[in-house]
């Protein structure tokens, strides 16, 4: 199994409070922690898991900066095998599509049987990379997959639907597969692991490099306009409980038990 | 030139909300561009649905064939491919479900469509299209214009439109297959049912719900003693059954379940759109989250804006004492 695996370097917005620019163009990220989305986190075990099991090589493709090496090191130490980190300001990256172009273009004139992604970005929220990079492949895809068995020449791969509904498709290899998180139990990576990453391959690469031209990926080339960002209000009727975290339960307690909820 | 094509979507033998929830949204973007609307039924024996459709006041194309009995995204792309070219729609509009993104993004690359994925909102001024749609989890809104072009393309958000009344009556026209034998490249095999836990959540009086905010599983006995003393069942986010600190049946939310309890206390779920269309049928919501502008709080109740570690064992006793 000849394995690329896409991973996005995002920022750890779930607990705190989101400021824009000045010019309301993009979000304020400097307070933020970065890390490697979740979902992408789960592609990167499924992809080393199956590997373990089948053998071949695990391939870290990522668009990033240059401080996402430590999340791409991480993955190496885990059990990828190598990486490619693209960086090209020219690239559109609000658009999903023009992101797919890119990977495609990373990926496309080499071999392989597996495109793993997670299935959707914590920061953008799209879910669209993975199945527009099959269609840029021209491979099969599946999209939100919570199981993968590989067959001779095919893959089984289980889809989450609503309501927690399974959809189970075969698809001939290769095959691009999108992974949904809680598919299994990402790995810590190990000591030794983290030592042998530092040697592993770590390719820096930009469009040039890729062959790719930047009037096919960058905000030119992409079909939408990303006209202004805003915070929206939340239009809470919420009873807001004040006072000391002390006073705050107290007071939530009485609600409970006084209006009979509990 | 200014129709707009609506892919019903339905699956074992129903229709799927998000159907007539497009339907909301649809007439609205026809009439600005001077078009109509059509929803096109893709299915095997599917001849009630298109007349429940048609209820709706709206013209249903149908592809009925044996081809279409199980739902397979390559198949659909096929017809949808086919009838872009014929009927030429200014849009299309799809579900951002579990279908609409296995088969939206090909579509969008094979036909070159401009394409917004997940919209919350979307108008027509000075006859160019915009949708609005949330990044980092509903905490920021981004408004994107679509480059002008043929046709565009969307997908819907689930529950960000409500349902229309059946209205009038349509047309319903059935055409032939555009595609007209298996592909042999993706199959579908089955459909697998999800586990039955121990306990129903979709039953409980009073549920407690822990997200992210929890951290990790040694924490679980801040929520399970809360619990205890509120009678109440643990259900969790996406993440908290990600990470293994509850079992699969008892996540709430669109992939999850449905719950409509009398009482839901939540602590540390931030109210991803996904969680909070499990969570619409609670009667009364208690949310104890630190951040102000989490979008929990927009459907809570009673709020907290706080550290639930400071406050939850605070609470835990409190409850103790006044509940003897």
């Amino acid at each position: 199994m000849k394995i690329f695996t896409c991973i996005k370097y995002v920022p750890d917005t779930s607990e705190a409070e989101v400021k824009l620019n000045p010019e309301g163009t993009a979000v304020d990220s400097s307070r933020f922690s970065f890390d490697i989305n979740d979902a992408d986190n789960y592609a990167v075990e499924e992809s080393v898991q199956i590997k373990e099991k089948h053998g071949g090589s695990v391939t870290v493709v990522s668009i990033g900066p240059k401080q996402s090496e430590v999340m791409i090191r991480m993955a190496l130490a885990k059990g990828c095998d190598n990486a490619i980190r693209i960086e090209d300001e020219r690239i559109a990256a609000y658009d999903p599509i023009m992101v797919a172009r890119v990977l495609a273009g990373a990926i496309k004139g080499q071999e392989f049987d597996l495109v793993l992604t997670g299935c959707m970005a914590s920061d953008y929220g799209n879910a669209v990379t993975g199945v527009a990079l099959a269609e840029l492949l021209g491979v099969p895809h599946a999209a939100y997959v919570k199981k993968v068995e590989i067959l001779d020449g095919k893959v089984k791969a289980h889809r989450e639907l609503e309501g927690g509904l399974m959809e189970v498709v075969e698809l001939t290899l290769p095959a691009v597969l999108t992974i949904q998180t809680g598919i299994n139990e990402p790995r810590y990576a190990p000591i030794r692991g983290i030592r042998e990453a530092q040697k592993k391959e770590l390719k820096v690469v930009n469009l040039d490099d890729l062959g790719i031209a930047a009037g096919e990926v960058d905000a030119n080339a992409s079909h939408i306009v990303l006209e202004k960002l805003y915070i929206p209000e939340v239009e809470s009727k919420a009873e807001i409980i004040e006072g000391d975290p002390d006073e705050k339960a107290e007071k939530l307690a009485t609600i409970l038990v006084k209006g009979g909820l509990v | 030139m200014g129709n707009v094509l609506l892919l019903a979507e339905h699956r074992q033998g129903e229709l799927r909300d998000i159907t007539f929830e497009m339907l909301a949204l649809a007439p609205s973007i026809a009439g600005a561009l001077g078009g109509e609307v059509t929803a096109l039924l893709i299915g095997s024996g599917v001849d009630k649905m298109a007349e429940t459709i048609a209820s709706y006041g709206v013209k249903v194309l149908v592809v009925d064939d044996p081809l279409f009995a199980d739902y397979n995204s390559d198949k659909y792309q096929k017809v949808l491919s086919a009838l872009i070219d014929d009927l030429k729609p200014s849009l299309v509009m799809l579900g951002q479900t579990a279908q609409g993104v296995d088969l939206a993004p090909a579509l969008a690359v094979e036909k070159n469509l401009p394409f917004v994925a997940d919209i919350v909102g979307l108008e027509v001024e000075d006859g160019v299209l915009k949708a609005t749609r949330q990044l980092y989890s509903g905490k920021v809104n981004a408004r994107i214009a679509f480059k002008p072009a043929d046709t565009c393309l969307v997908t819907v958000r689930e529950a960000a439109f409500e349902a229309p009344e059946p209205a009038g009556q349509g047309a319903v026209e059935k055409i032939e297959s555009p595609l007209k034998e298996d592909l042999d490249y993706r199959k579908f095999v089955e459909y697998i049912e999800a586990e039955v836990g121990d306990v129903d959540i979709t039953q409980s009086e009073i549920l407690v719900g822990i997200g992210r905010g929890l951290k990790e599983d040694k924490n679980l006995p801040i929520a399970e003693e809360l619990a205890q003393v509120m009678k109440a069942d643990l259900c969790g986010s996406r993440a908290a059954c990600d990470a293994g600190w509850l079992p699969p049946d008892r996540q709430v939310g669109t992939s999850g379940k449905t719950v409509k309890p009398k009482l839901y206390l939540c602590m540390g779920i931030s109210g991803a759109f996904q969680h909070v269309a499990g969570i619409k049928g609670a009667k009364t919501i208690v949310a104890i989250n630190k951040d102000p502008n989490a979008p929990i709080f927009a459907v809570a109740h009673y709020a907290i804006i706080d550290d639930l570690f400071k406050v939850v064992p605070k609470l835990t006793e409190k409850l103790k004492e006044l509940k003897g």
